[in-house]
């Protein structure tokens, strides 16, 4: 009459044992570090580790700890935010471009632990801080890229309309001079240029046109790079699997991007920077060295250097052709695997539909001839010269591969002769994101304490856990021993909901909170409609036992119907919804699960357990 | 030993809620109208999170109490300052709307004024740098959320239909969205500043008024194939006997959400309070609107509607 299967009690205590070891490490406190990740021809090894140990020291800083991981990152534990910081600023200037540093929270939690992979859960932005960096756009790089169109257009408008020009060229003073062959041609190129770029302002001399570029358009131009990276930002973050990030644009030219918690900033930092992308050439025959010592390069082609170095010590030249058949803004999507023939890392891409057709008539033409990929990256470097900072950006082209076309290409590609795995699965990332359309640098990174303010959050939690217990106190007190059912069910549903977050790796937010304080609604409601059921058989006469089980069945149907519907909304809302709202739906989605479960089964489970020994029951108190 | 020991809720109530169907419509119709009404002309006081504002650094010279500094800006008329701290402890990040009457874009006002306010004898500041800062929540946010809006009411629309009668589906949505309209509507009336912790309130108010529609329903469904009676009848009864679980999870729910508002601090208020009033309407209107929707007009229910069908003993059936 009253019973419950003994497989469910096995099930009911694996589910406590498991969500109680994954809930656990959210017991323990993180260090504030400092991860130091080297840069692609870097190194992490002893001879870094004693300028780590002299850095720290000269800067006063005595570090916790400092360990290399598995990852191959060096790790600088600190006691407290303070010394991260300074201990971070020593490091940055110290070790220069070939590594970067970045602010971490590392974990402080038992390897045996972190061996069944159970990480605290992540607290997002509003609760617990993060890192903070203030990204700014390279004015020039921008304007210059800007400029590099314009005299494009020009060119191919004057071309096009068959109009001769000797050179179109871009002046110191910001301003465009068109030298045209004919001095006739001047009325129609004028008519032209004003058709086709209105924006310019335009005075002739002669055969000689010159066109301004008005100071709003630029304006206009950075407001446009900076909202293209904001949204290409947007992406990467994404790609980096951080949840509930902020990027904001902050006055003309600089982007605030926050990103919450604990994770590997030092990659966050590298792939928000980076600018790194993969380009298609065709090579042209001849002998590179020749060309190199002689000067005499083909008019259409330019020397590159290989990644191989030859037998004079020195990269391998190769003279690739000027025109990029394809390049990182034609892909459509990258990822990364091990090449088990060419025994390297490589990216399998995939081109728009544009970059595959200029791709197919060139490899359709050049059957048999090699063409090169080359990996460019551009590389910020922080000098100090008198005691001030000068920022300047290196750029690093390097052939990554030559191979010969062996029949027509499409789409699809692959790329091989990266130097790792990461580097592979990195430019995947980064391909796959977006090119920046001008380069950013970091100019400031920061840890930032929670948004809401610590004291705010500490009352916020406190309230949580009143409310909790105040309505564990209502349950014990109306519902007796059912109460205490009812609180068992209460208190596993929390633990439930924690170590799935925990184990899921969801951001918790106060947005969040609210999902959680919903579901113990929903899960009041649950055990109400139970108890409530159980003396309305009560009342109807049935005998205690019976009761029970009547009411845990009938309950059953109701609290299914309302717990899917809201389930239902819960997905929809994770479906459609952004950031915070995102964050609400994932809480309400799992309490709800946990909910239903600790509600109808475990609670059945107790209650089987108190009530369902006894023969002669004559009375419950409920 | 008693075997009721505590009752909040007499049992065995008869009340005649159906008797005050055309008032407690009427006043559930006017209320939503007039929140509508209120939304369209008023306008939220959005925060920050929605608007952007200004951000000011600045630096203290001996570290800052956050929740000090939070509170002179509350006391110069900035209510919803967000201020953290900024790498280390002398180090303050504020971000704030512009007051009232001056120009937003004028940051360096702004920060003048919180240089001015944040400042103590004691504790002087200085600020690093200033800026005007984007909204956090752009576009993307506004459409998505409504494109969830409308998923979750088809959504809720097809299970209802599916597990109840297509009556019952309009009715509940009609009454939840009449909720939910009334508790935006407030905000819009009380010029309360409406962030994303509000938002999120009002969608768990959602979430919980839906479901106690859902479990109201239920026990219609039960008596309408149970009961001998008339539809008013059973609509009645149903009421009566689920009263008791009805206002004692409302009760609970109230509290707990009352227990936030009260000792929750500032950033839980928005939330604590649009969850408030969503469970007081969530739990009246599934007494006073949804059921009585049920008996009016097209969505009147008859026994017919709601006899097991051979698909829905199937479904029962399957049911866990």
């Amino acid at each position: 009459m009253l019973e419950y299967a003994r497989w469910k009690y096995v099930v009911i205590l694996v589910v406590v044992l498991v969500s109680a070891l994954y809930a656990l490490p959210n017991l323990y406190p993180q260090d504030p570090s400092v991860q130091i990740t080297a840069n692609r021809g870097a190194a992490i090894d002893a001879a870094l580790r004693q300028k780590v140990d002299a850095t720290l020291k000269s800067a006063g800083v005595t570090p916790k700890s400092i360990e290399t991981g598995k990852d191959g990152n060096m790790l600088v534990r600190l006691s407290s935010p303070d010394l991260q910081t300074k201990a971070s600023d020593a490091l940055g200037g110290a070790l220069g471009s070939g590594y970067v540093v970045a602010l971490n929270l590392a974990s402080t939690v038992p390897p045996w632990l972190d061996a069944i992979n159970a990480k605290p859960m992540l607290l997002g932005l509003d609760l617990q801080g993060g890192v903070h960096f203030l990204m700014e756009v390279d004015r020039k790089a921008a304007l210059d890229k800007r400029f590099e169109a314009y005299l494009e257009d020009l060119r191919v408008v004057l071309r096009e309309n068959r109009v001769g020009y000797r050179s179109v060229e871009r002046r110191p003073d910001n301003s465009l001079v068109v030298l045209l062959s004919n001095a006739t041609d001047v009325g129609k190129a004028q008519e032209l240029i004003a058709r086709d770029l209105p924006t310019l302002a335009l005075e002739t001399d002669g055969d000689q046109l010159t066109l301004r570029v008005p100071e709003e358009e630029l304006q206009k131009t950075l407001t446009s790079a900076i909202e293209q990276n904001v949204g290409t930002l947007r992406n990467r973050v994404n790609e980096l699997g951080v949840a509930e990030p902020i990027i904001q644009r902050q006055g003309s030219e600089r982007v605030v991007v926050q990103l919450p918690g604990v994770q590997d900033t030092a990659q966050a930092k590298r792939i928000l920077g980076a600018t790194a992308t993969l380009e298609y050439r065709g090579v042209i025959e001849g002998n590179a060295y020749e060309a190199l010592q002689s000067g005499n390069v083909p008019p259409e082609g330019r020397i590159f250097y290989r990644k191989e170095i030859g037998i004079d010590g020195k990269p391998v030249p190769v003279i690739l052709n000027k025109r990029v058949i394809a390049q990182g803004d034609q892909l459509q999507d990258a990822s990364s695997f091990f090449d088990s023939q060419s025994g390297t890392p490589a990216v399998r891409v995939r081109l728009t539909s544009l970059g595959g057709q200029r791709m197919f008539e060139y490899s359709s033409q050049h059957v048999g001839k090699p063409m090169a990929v080359v990996y460019t990256e551009r590389i910020p470097e922080v000098k100090m010269v008198d005691g001030k900072e000068v920022r300047s950006t290196r750029i690093n082209e390097q052939v990554i591969s030559v191979a010969t076309i062996q029949s027509t290409l499409g789409r699809d590609f692959q790329t091989t002769g990266l130097e790792s795995m990461k580097e592979a699965a990195d430019l995947a990332l980064l391909l796959r994101a977006g090119a920046l359309a001008a380069p950013m640098d970091f100019v400031e990174q920061r840890v930032v304490g929670p948004s809401l303010g610590k004291e705010n959050v500490e009352r916020g939690l406190t309230a949580v856990l009143y409310s909790f217990a105040f309505a564990l106190v209502f349950f014990l007190i109306y519902y007796r021993m059912f109460g205490i059912i009812t609180c068992v069910a209460l208190l596993l549903n929390l633990l439930m909901v924690v170590a799935l977050m925990s184990m899921l790796g969801f951001t918790m937010t106060l947005p969040g909170l609210a999902g959680i304080a919903l579901t113990v609604g929903m899960s009041v409601d649950a055990n109400v409609l139970i108890n409530e059921r159980i003396r309305e058989e009560l009342r109807a006469g049935l005998p205690p036992q019976t009761a029970i089980a009547t009411g845990y069945e009938r309950a059953s149907g109701t609290i299914a119907d309302a717990n899917l519907t809201a389930l239902l909304a819960g997905v929809a809302l994770f479906a459609f919804g952004t950031g915070p709202v995102k964050g609400f739906a994932v809480s309400m989605i799992l309490g709800i699960l946990t909910s239903m479960y600790t509600a109808v089964s475990v609670s059945r489970a107790v209650a089987t357990l108190i009530y369902g020994g006894r023969r002669k029951l004559k009375s419950i108190a409920i | 030993m008693k075997i009721f020991p505590l009752n909040l809720i007499p049992y065995g109530t008869k009340f005649d809620f159906m008797r005050l169907r055309w008032v407690s419509l009427a006043v559930a119709a006017l209320l939503t109208i007039a929140a509508i009404a209120a939304m369209a002309t008023m306008k939220f006081n959005f925060a920050l999170d929605f608007t952007g504002g200004t951000s000011v650094e600045l630096r203290f010279a001996k570290p800052a109490d956050v929740d000090a500094v939070r509170s002179q800006l509350a006391a110069a008329g900035y209510s919803s300052a967000q201020v953290q701290t900024f790498g280390s402890g002398n180090d303050l990040l504020v971000r704030l709307q512009a007051k009232e009457g001056t120009d937003p874009a004028d940051a360096t006002r702004t920060s003048d004024d919180v240089v001015r306010v944040v400042s103590t004898p004691g504790n002087p500041a200085q600020r690093l740098s200033y800026g005007y800062v984007g909204s956090q929540v752009g576009k993307e946010l506004a459409e998505n959320g409504l494109w969830a809006l409308l998923f979750v009411l088809a959504g809720f629309l097809a299970y209802i239909s599916f597990r109840f009668e297509w009556k019952f589906a309009v009715a509940a949505i009609v009454t939840t969205l009449s909720d939910i309209v009334i508790v935006a509507g407030w905000f819009a009336v009380s010029r309360h500043e409406f962030d994303l912790t509000v938002l999120a309130g009002i969608l768990s108010a959602l979430g919980y008024s839906i479901n106690d529609k859902i479990v109201v329903f239920d026990r219609v469904r039960e008596n309408f194939r149970a009961m001998r009676a008339d539809p008013r009848d059973v609509l009645n009864t149903s009421i009566n006997q689920t009263l008791s679980r009805t206002i004692i999870v409302s009760f609970v729910a109230f509290l707990t959400v009352l227990a936030l508002y009260l000792y929750g601090g500032g950033s839980l208020q928005g939330m604590a309070e649009s969850q408030m009033i969503g469970i007081v309407l969530g739990t009246l209107s599934s007494i006073f609107v949804a059921c009585p929707l049920l008996t009016i007009g097209w969505l009147k229910v008859t026994k017919q509607d709601l006899m097991p069908k051979a698909r829905d003993e199937a479904a029962l059936a399957r049911r866990p």
